[in-house]
């Protein structure tokens, strides 16, 4: 892995960008591995980064059955926050957060984070008290929030309409290190780490089977042939239900349609990121110029990558209502990716009934957020075969325990 | 856009004219139940890639609950029956291996 630096631009532009390497290696399988990480969107290739970077694991191979970042990881609106209610929720996202800050430098690849403020919008009595609870909870969490006035949201975003006449703003959740970052680069800068410390990163290799042998996970089938590994890790967000069937247990996960939109590119307009979360409707703008926006997810079960029209319908309708100004924008694209929820909405980083095998999955609607600390968390329990104080709140058994991390109420739809 | 036939006043009705209500057909664990019981019915959830049933309300409409049979990965829609029912009924089993040969049936 040859280092980006100013100096390599200067050079290689010297001699035609002709010595420029692979960013990954494209590597045939091999029959056996320490560890198999199912998965390679962010969630999979950090887990495997910080197997290698925080414990020394580097027997790694990460399968992918489409391509590299090519599911939730490449669909989300790239949204980064740590604003949650609950203690283990606002520890995680938190150094998921703050791993954020410095992952452009730690992977030598411009990841384009952009603290550029999460502000939430309150529009009812009841958003307002919520709001004010959670800033009071982050400041015991030591999250940095605050509940501003709807002035203050006026000032930070001119364009807004503060007297609507359903839902009026009645002050904002407003935490200004919150921001943005690329999430396709956030995929292929931990690609090119865990390739540059010679793991293998396969693309297009399903899984179809997992074996066990004596309670203990032994090897899994792929549609590259079999594959020996002595520790297994799914991160596979929506399709965790399927590749738990094939490990032999069952988890409290259904899989539904989240939905995106971004519009034509405009002028700068906005400069945070809003989230209103009583109408369901998130929106920032891209470097590029675009308003990215997101919606509400679907209440029923679906693979199919598409949502539901009424939703796009809704969340454009409140979103209008709240910026008049886009009115009249015309919308480029709208896509759907696959989320897995769990019935508290908070993830799953666990050991299994399965020996060896670990999953961790719904992370639902706001996953990207979490990518470096699930990852840290996920390498800590894999490497460990115990979880460190950021995943163990967040168990499998915590159902059984009735120990929920709810944030259902406390996050809304928009998650 | 999903649009699912009432059994009830057989009105095919828009899924905005309907309240999902989850996988159909759990059995209620009962005062006896052992923890690992009443969580598999409280949390764990079949998430077939497939067919699947599921509640649902025809809430703008009639207001009954009923239950349809649905395919996760293609949206199309097998059949839909009352919510009193405790399996599905026969010929709509038939319908769905006819036309889902994989399909392994509900346990």
């Amino acid at each position: 892995m040859r280092r980006y630096s100013a100096w390599a631009i200067l050079r290689e532009g010297l001699r035609l960008h002709r010595g420029w390497p692979r960013v990954w290696e494209n590597p045939e399988t091999r029959a056996a591995y320490d560890v198999v990480i199912v998965g390679a969107g962010g969630h999979g290739l950090a887990t495997a980064y910080y197997l290698g970077k925080n414990h020394g694991i580097t027997d790694v191979a990460v399968l992918e059955k489409g391509w590299l970042g090519g599911g939730n990881t490449g669909r989300n609106t790239t949204i980064i926050r740590s604003n949650y209610l609950q203690d283990p929720s606002a520890a995680i996202y938190e150094k998921a957060r703050s791993l954020y800050e410095t992952m452009s430098r730690d992977l030598n690849m411009n990841v384009m984070f952009s603290p550029r403020g999460v502000m939430m919008l309150a529009q009812t009595e009841h958003e307002k008290r919520g709001y004010l609870r959670i800033a009071e909870a982050n400041a015991l969490q030591g999250v940095s929030t605050e509940f501003i006035s709807p002035r203050r949201v006026r000032e930070l975003v001119p364009m807004i309409n503060i007297h609507g006449p359903r839902y009026p703003v009645l002050g904002a959740l407003w935490q200004p290190r919150g921001g943005t970052a690329r999430h396709d680069a956030v995929a292929w800068a931990y690609a090119r780490a865990c390739s540059g410390m010679g793991m293998h990163v396969i693309q297009q290799c399903e899984v179809t089977g997992i074996e066990s042998r004596g309670g203990r996970v032994s090897a899994v089938n792929t549609s590259r042939g079999t594959i020996r590994c002595n520790r297994l890790a799914l991160v596979v967000a929506g399709h965790s239900g399927r590749l738990a069937e094939m490990a032999g247990f069952r988890l409290p996960i259904e899989s539904v349609a989240l939905q995106a939109l971004v519009s034509e590119p405009v002028k700068p307009m906005l400069d945070v990121v809003v989230m209103a979360n009583t109408v369901h409707g998130y929106i920032s703008q891209s470097d590029k110029g675009e308003l990215v926006i997101g919606g509400g997810a679907d209440g029923f079960n679906n693979y199919t990558q598409r949502g539901s029209f009424h939703h796009i319908e809704e969340t454009v309708r409140a979103l209008c209502e709240t910026f008049p100004a886009i009115g009249r924008l015309r919308m480029m694209r709208q896509w759907g990716g696959i989320v897995d929820m769990t019935g508290d909405r908070s993830p799953i980083l666990s050991k299994t009934p399965l020996a060896g095998c670990y999953v961790n999955c719904g992370w639902g609607t706001g996953g990207f957020k979490a990518i470096p600390g699930s990852g840290w968390a996920m390498a800590e329990l894999v490497a460990n075969d115990a979880p460190g104080p950021l995943a163990a709140p967040f168990s499998l058994s915590r159902f059984r325990e009735g120990r929920f991390i709810d944030e259902s109420v406390a996050a809304g739809v928009a998650h | 856009m999903l649009i699912l036939t009432c059994p009830h006043c057989g009105i095919a009705a828009d899924e905005t004219e309907l309240a999902p209500g989850g996988e159909a057909h759990l059995k209620r664990a009962g005062p006896e139940a052992s923890d690992v019981e009443f969580e598999a019915y409280m949390f764990a959830r079949r998430n077939p890639l497939g067919v699947h049933f599921e509640r649902w309300r025809h809430a703008m409409g009639c207001g009954k609950w009923f239950i349809a049979a649905r395919a996760t990965d293609t949206l199309e829609v097998f059949g839909t029956y009352p919510a009193r029912t405790e399996a599905p009924p026969a010929d709509l089993v038939r319908r769905i291996r006819r036309k889902r040969p994989e399909w392994e049936g509900l346990p």
